[in-house]
């Protein structure tokens, strides 16, 4: 470790690796830290990904993809299954990932291409000069290192504090976090689509999932909304789901995590700084699913840092050209998704189940998700209303 | 004020840091750490996916 670099990235989750490969592509001086001892584990996901926005980034490697899916299937309160396939080009299929190597294959790409990679280094500072964000602080092994930075990254995930220290307050309130557990169960065919329970009679305010994972094993999970989480835990209710509906699954693996699901934030950069992935919230309000999000940011914040060295300017004027084009691709989809989050927020059981039986007939199977909700707009105009301006 | 941490049920998620108001809370590897200016204000307790936190008044 050196006592200056252009860029510290701090969290080597998909968002800081990929921040730091690009960065260091473009011939920065770049470290990346790691405050777990592992890269990866535990897992705090259910590990689920679109091929396309996968692809973008990244070719498909046998090493980390657990299991590969043929589509969708969303299960209503009553039973009613929907499912989709996405279009003829097989666009919406997607895969289930082992995050333990793939975020490790990352952080590996962003080390050869010349990051500095250290594990076990935890932030637990900002240093300043005149009052701008120029490096951290960081521990390891018990002892404290000064590491100064032209920019400092916040990859640093749901329990970002680089944000707070910077000034922006990224606090996450009850209703914006979907809290969240998940067993990995075996001796079970889960088949070869992802499937979505929704309603209350699953989980208030989240959903329930079944992801297939390879040789007969699944990552079932439920999360449920913070703000109806206390009375209600979603441990208890996934026990109950488990030996309801998979009474012969056994659990060999146990997930917990918190899902950001508050949509774009106000503001993710600051003089020096620039915040990625989940500790930008960036995960998508209506799913949950963040990993492409977080790569897409991460390509973004990097290729900015790389055009701020050449300017010579770190001041916010010229990293929120990374906040411009974050919101105007992935930000523009989570806009989306939260107005149909907090619609479906509204919805009753006995409402969803209408809207799934409005599709009788309708052949939604090769639809994406976007077409699929003007058909739904179109069939229950009354109950959807304020989604009409969304989907055209 | 703070909070109690049941070790033996904690996934060490971290959840509760993200939504800690004050900042009070730092995961650091398995365990949990809670500084002195906790409010008990009761947000990560009841987010806790396990139920792990209990507030102390």
């Amino acid at each position: 470790m050196k006592s200056r670099y252009d860029v510290v990235v701090v969290g080597a989750g998909p968002a800081g690796s990929i921040t730091a490969q690009t960065c260091a592509e473009g011939g920065m001086d770049v470290l990346l830290i790691e405050k777990r001892q592992e890269i990866g584990d535990p897992v705090r996901c259910a590990e689920g990904v679109g091929k396309d926005a996968l692809i973008k980034h990244i070719q498909p490697d046998t090493r980390w993809i657990a299991a590969e899916v043929k589509g969708s299937r969303i299960i209503a309160p009553d039973g009613t299954r929907i499912l989709m396939s996405g279009d003829a080009a097989m666009k919406d299929v997607g895969y289930t990932l082992e995050r333990k190597v793939f975020d490790r294959v990352l952080a590996q790409r962003a080390a050869m291409a010349g990051a500095e990679v250290m594990v076990k280094t935890r932030a637990t500072g900002l240093l300043r000069n005149n009052g701008r964000v120029a490096g951290i602080k960081a521990m390891y092994m018990g002892d404290v290192h000064e590491i100064k930075a032209d920019i400092v990254i916040g990859a640093d995930g749901v329990e970002s504090k680089i944000g707070r220290w910077g000034g922006i307050d990224t606090t996450l309130k009850p209703h914006e976090i979907e809290a969240c557990v998940q067993f990995l169960i075996s001796n079970f065919d889960p088949g070869e689509y992802s499937e979505f329970y929704l309603g209350e009679k699953y989980s208030p305010g989240g959903y329930a999932w079944i992801f297939p994972k390879g040789g007969r094993s699944a990552n079932v999970g439920i999360g449920v909304l913070g703000s109806k989480s206390g009375n209600i835990r979603a441990i208890s209710l996934l026990s109950k789901f488990i030996e309801t509906y998979i009474p012969q699954g056994r659990i060999v693996e146990i997930v917990v995590g918190g899902v950001p699901v508050t949509g774009p934030i106000k503001q993710t950069v600051t003089d020096g700084l620039m915040l990625v992935g989940d500790a930008a919230r960036q995960s998508d309000p209506l799913t949950g699913g963040g990993i492409t999000n977080a790569m897409d940011a991460g390509k973004m914040a990097g290729e900015v840092c790389i055009k701020a060295r050449e300017k010579g300017d770190f001041s916010v004027r010229s990293l929120k050209e990374y906040e411009d084009k974050w919101r105007s691709t992935i930000g523009k989809e989570m806009s989306k998704s939260l107005q149909v989050k907090n619609l479906l927020l509204k919805l009753t059981d006995e409402q969803l189940n209408q809207l799934a039986h409005s599709l009788d007939g309708v052949d939604v199977s090769k639809m994406e998700l976007g077409k699929l909700l003007t058909v739904l707009i179109k069939k229950n105009p009354r109950l959807l209303w304020g989604l009409r301006t969304l989907f055209k | 004020m703070s909070v109690n941490v049941n070790r033996y049920k904690c996934g060490y998620c971290g959840a509760c840091v993200g939504v800690c108001p004050v900042g009070a809370l730092e995961l650091v590897e398995t365990w949990l750490e809670i500084e002195n200016t906790c409010t008990s204000c009761g947000i990560c307790a009841k987010i806790c996916p396990v139920g792990a936190l209990l507030v102390v008044k």
